[in-house]
């Protein structure tokens, strides 16, 4: 997708660069910025990333594997996770710079837009598992992902989940807050050093959260793909530990957004926001009520 | 419950952060010069102050959040005993989102949903 060779320096491959741009950053001065509200200004990177350490603390990676299964997991995460854009707005109000302002009200917009969509998404699943408790969730996919066993329903709510969860993460073709070429970098123009690399720090983690719901939530979290009857296939799909299972699926559907992130061009906001308002949001209202009509007369799997 | 879980990865969040924080303070130099504190605006030096007002579509868009937002944590506990229910609770929720659908149609037609 990009035509070109990545930074291939740093080790074998490049592979130590992250690393190496972590130490750089750490090693950069921090730049107080003149007239600036320096508690709300320090404030923000606290916030940013303590939301989306609170969101990992749900997120199922085995069987087992997760610190704390609440039984609201789906509902607690959407929350949690969108706490990060207090921090956001924050860190653009505090900065005294207008680019950074109207960043921040342009990702406030965006992310609280997106947002309904995202809950509605799940909803939609919800309705067929009968439960929040991601748990359970996973549990009742043992024979079949929701993503197969919901009809063209839960495919919609997939595809939903998709496009607003990139719009929620600032990624993408959503990318207005930062926008390069407009705002120079939006909300975090004036963070230097190891505080600019904390909001991108959030950033990717929102990412990985948003992409491990959707493994979860529709791809059938840990559990193996089966088929059917098909059981030495089951069996060998078996073999395979339900961790790699796991960050298998959370991969590809990270592999997913970054495949939207190069190909299509940046929307301006009005577009941004007829896309949610007046599709995604009507779509995904009639999208919930034909889901539960199936429930109903239990045509599910 | 063990909602001690949430309050550890609180303080692992902050104190990851604060002490990230403290060891860059530690190690990054530090060099004064009066233009380096400006706010960066393209080599520019600001004009007035910063925090002017604003499209107040950015305000509409919020309160029509704050209807939906309600509307979905309303649904979510629906959905959760949905399959139990069976057609009390579809009829129900056809009659809530037909409402609620009316409430979109106005925003619609009032031209709340268009960007200016």
């Amino acid at each position: 997708m990009q035509n070109r060779l990545g930074p291939n320096r740093v080790g074998p491959f490049g592979i130590f660069q992250t690393i190496a741009d972590l130490f750089k950053l750490l090693f950069k001065e921090l730049i107080p910025i003149k007239d600036a509200d320096s508690f709300l200004f320090n404030l923000a990177p606290f916030i940013v990333i303590i939301a989306s350490f609170m969101a990992i603390a749900a997120i199922p990676f085995a069987k087992g594997l997760h610190a704390i299964d609440l039984n609201i997991g789906v509902l607690y995460v959407i929350a949690v996770s969108a706490m990060g854009v207090i921090g956001v707005l924050l860190a653009g109000w505090s900065s005294n710079n207008k680019y950074s302002l109207i960043g921040a009200m342009r990702s406030g917009a965006q992310i609280v837009s997106y947002e309904l969509s995202v809950g509605l998404a799940l909803i939609t699943i919800v309705i067929m598992a009968g439960s929040m408790q991601l748990s359970v969730i996973v549990e009742a996919q043992r024979d079949g992902w929701f993503i197969f066993k919901g009809h063209i329903p839960a495919f919609i709510a997939f595809v939903i989940f998709l496009i607003s969860s990139t719009a929620e993460t600032n990624r993408g073709p959503f990318d207005l807050a930062e926008a390069e070429s407009e705002l120079t970098a939006g909300y975090h123009t004036e963070y230097s050093g190891i505080k600019f690399a904390f909001f991108f720090l959030a950033e990717y983690i929102n990412m990985f959260i948003v992409a491990s719901i959707a493994a979860t939530v529709f791809l059938g979290g840990w559990m193996p793909f089966h088929v059917g009857h098909w059981g030495g296939f089951n069996q060998v799909m078996d073999f395979i530990p339900p961790f790699i299972w796991y960050i298998g699926k959370t991969f590809f559907v990270i592999f997913l957004m970054m495949w939207f992130k190069w190909t299509f061009p940046r929307l301006r906001i009005d577009q941004l926001l007829t896309l949610e308002w007046k599709y995604l949001l009507p779509i995904n209202l009639v999208n919930v009520l034909i889901m539960a009509f199936i429930v109903l007369m239990g045509w599910h799997f | 419950m063990n909602n001690e879980w949430l309050i550890l990865f609180f303080l692992v969040g902050a104190s990851f952060v604060g002490l990230v924080l403290i060891f860059s303070g530690i190690v990054a130099p530090k060099s004064t010069n009066p233009q380096k504190f400006e706010p960066y605006e393209c080599g520019i030096p600001t004009e007035g102050v910063t925090w002017l007002q604003f499209n107040v579509g950015y305000y509409l868009f919020a309160i029509l959040f704050l209807v939906f937002d309600v509307e979905t944590v309303l649904v979510f506990p629906w959905a959760v005993v949905m399959k139990e229910t069976g057609l009390a609770a579809f009829i129900e929720i056809l009659i809530f989102f037909f409402i609620l659908g009316l409430g979109l149609i106005y925003a619609w037609k009032k031209h709340a949903l268009i960007w200016e």
